[in-house]
């Protein structure tokens, strides 16, 4: 099925409406679900969370838009808490935070296959061995402090390994600013693609700065607290690849669309009935705000939205395994680092970004100090007897 | 919510997709890193211990707020003790009960939904009881002059660890069976607690306030028999059920 954005409607922004029943359902099954049913819901999650901040500013920015977003917002608002009360409290934090990076994995690693413009694809390649090596700490520390197969999560679709090591993630802030695609000349999926990536780490960021405290355990707050600033620099990362020449405007309409075809992507590839539901009422939703913001575009820029917008959406994203892409990128691209906006091999890495992290990893890197000889294997490294027996050597 | 566990589409496990799982392994046996030969001597432990060496604690003991109290129920009947390490436990099963018996209240809503109605009776006098148990352990409190609504240290940890307890009590998708191994795990607690409390009352010369929690310590023996027996048969109704094959849902 292909869908014609500048003619299907959607529903009407009057006729969207929630009740509190209808925000809090049932939630996914830790055991049972498939693992890219979640990836759906935590990277929708992001999408939704995206829209709220985006809408903020844009607020700030603009009296004269302060109703339409409100009421935008407020629809977005309890789309957000439907997709995000999804996940059920059986997770704990650590356990979200492994299907927070599998997303990032997954979804990254998608993108990255389909993205036309060799710069971005790039980017997102070089982002995506980053995110990786943090699935590989992150299990490591749900081994090793809550005694759990981070593959219960993962359900084999995705590997524990080590990628780019976090250690060496830590870039000057300005080692992690990209050259934009230039709005005038750049495909819309690659405008599309780069919401996405930035929705989804922008959500990882926040959630990681959420949940950090709620750890007691010193080691997990340390892990946190290295990985956070990652994700605060992938965010920097992926949000410089957009163009700052858009109008406030352009980036609300692109915003819109973005949702249309992330919602679009959810009901194309997902088994579930219960969340094919969710996905088609909202992208029904979507082509409401969508529509709505068109014709203040229409209005406001004295534009025509064609002018920015697809007329069919892009392919769907594919929510599979991409188990041999990153394994390739990996051998290919794990010592590429970065020297302003260019990718350099790491003889030649900034001397900035050298000196930078030479500092917050002179008391030692969390990130290195969890995997301290860690191996994942299915049920946990307990399951293997020389673990068993080095925890107390007799 | 189900009554009993069931056989599904359980994803969690390697046999679910034993090709990619196969690939996983190759890709895992390449980390290139070696296993650790002294766990006890890793970074990790060492950084753990280091934090625990320059860690404050949780929080402290407020004074007794009403002197009044103390020197009229016998201050100097404390004398000789730490009066905040008893005053701490004290607070610390004033917390246990109040909590366990918001516990006792999720599991009653969840047997009266589930139509599991032949063990409400004993769930709902045992609740009244645990509230009974409070106000024991209040006017015990305040008996010492101390103040019953402060969160002491050990009221702090102990709620910490409820927090598992009542998360899975208060889940719509668990079982009744599941939610009782909470009540039960409660209640072993409980038990364990009263007869601290009794002796420490004791060593504090504190003999009437002692017998009062003996007579509380007999009920909660009580409480731990009647939940594992009932735990026990539910668990057992779990596995003859089982054997009956004319409800594919149930194991």
């Amino acid at each position: 099925m292909s869908l014609d954005l500048l003619k299907t409607k959607g529903r009407p922004l009057a006729k969207q409406g929630f009740t509190w029943k209808d925000l809090v359902r049932k939630p996914i099954s830790k055991l049972d679900c498939d693992a890219f049913s979640r990836v759906r819901v935590i990277l929708m999650n992001g999408i939704e969370e995206e829209a709220m901040r985006f809408s903020h500013s844009c607020a700030r920015m603009n009296k004269e838009w302060q109703k339409d977003l409100a009421m935008l917002r407020r629809v977005e608002q309890h789309q957000h808490t439907m997709i995000n009360w999804l996940i059920p409290a059986d997770h704990s934090p650590l356990e979200t935070t492994i299907a927070y990076e599998q997303v990032a994995i997954e979804v990254t690693a998608a993108l990255a296959q389909v993205e036309p413009d060799p710069y971005i694809a790039q980017s997102f390649r070089f982002g995506l061995l980053e995110d990786f090596d943090h699935m590989y700490r992150y299990s490591a520390l749900l081994d090793r402090l809550e005694g759990k197969d981070a593959n219960n999560i993962l359900q084999s679709y995705t590997d524990v390994h080590p990628g780019r090591p976090t250690i060496i993630q830590h870039r000057h802030p300005h080692d992690d600013l990209r050259t934009p695609y230039d709005k005038n000349n750049t495909s819309p999926i690659t405008k599309l693609n780069a919401l996405t990536l930035v929705s989804g780490e922008q959500q990882t960021h926040n959630y990681y700065m959420n949940i950090g405290p709620l750890f007691t355990d010193p080691m997990a707050r340390l892990l946190y607290a290295e990985i956070a600033s990652i994700e605060e620099q992938h965010v920097t990362h992926y949000e410089s690849l957009i163009d700052p020449e858009e109008t406030w405007m352009e980036k609300w309409l692109m915003h819109e669309a973005n949702e249309v075809y992330n919602y679009y992507s959810c009901v194309q590839t997902e088994d579930d009935p219960r969340l094919k539901e969710i996905w088609e009422r909202f992208l029904d939703y979507e082509l409401g705000h969508l529509n709505h913001v068109m014709e203040l575009f229409k209005k406001f820029e004295r534009r025509d939205p064609a002018e920015i917008l697809p007329e069919t959406l892009p392919t769907p994203i594919s929510y599979k395994s991409q188990r041999q892409f990153v394994m390739d990128t990996l051998r290919a691209e794990v010592d590429l680092r970065t020297d302003g906006p260019n990718y350099v091999d790491k003889s030649q890495e900034s001397e900035k970004s050298k000196r930078y992290r030479d500092t917050l990893n002179s008391e030692g890197s969390p990130t290195e100090i969890i995997t301290q000889g860690y191996i994942w294997q299915p049920g946990g490294e307990l399951n293997s007897p020389q673990i068993r027996n080095s925890i107390y050597p007799q | 919510m189900k009554e009993h566990v069931h056989i599904g589409s359980n994803r969690t496990g390697i046999q679910m997709s034993p090709l990619d799982s196969k690939r996983m392994m190759q890709v895992a046996e390449k980390t290139p890193t070696t296993p650790m030969t002294d766990f006890s001597q890793s970074e990790f432990v060492k950084i753990r211990q280091e934090y625990i060496q320059e860690s404050d604690d949780i929080g402290s003991v407020p004074p007794p707020g009403s002197l009044k109290g103390m020197a009229s129920t016998g201050a100097e009947l404390l004398q000789g003790i730490r009066p905040e390490a008893f005053i701490d436990k004290l607070g610390e099963r004033l917390a246990f009960e109040r909590t366990g018996a918001r516990l006792y209240e999720s599991v009653i809503t969840k047997c009266q939904a589930a139509g599991v109605t032949e063990i409400l009776t004993d769930l709902m006098r045992i609740h009244q009881e645990e509230l009974e148990h409070f106000e024991i352990v209040k006017n015990a409190i305040e008996q010492i002059g101390a103040d019953p609504t402060a969160v002491t240290p050990c009221a702090d940890a102990n709620g910490v660890t409820a927090m598992g307890l009542l998360q899975v009590a208060a889940d719509p998708r668990t079982t009744v069976t599941q939610s009782l191994q909470t009540l039960l795990m409660a209640e072993l607690t409980d038990n364990a607690g009263w007869e601290l409390l009794i002796e420490m009352a004791r060593k504090a010369n504190m003999d009437a306030m002692a017998d009062k929690f003996e007579a509380a310590l007999s009920a909660e023996e009580e409480h731990l028999m009647t939940i594992t027996s009932i735990y026990k048969q539910m668990n057992f109704d779990d596995m003859e059920r089982g054997e009956d094959k004319s409800s594919s849902r149930h194991i």
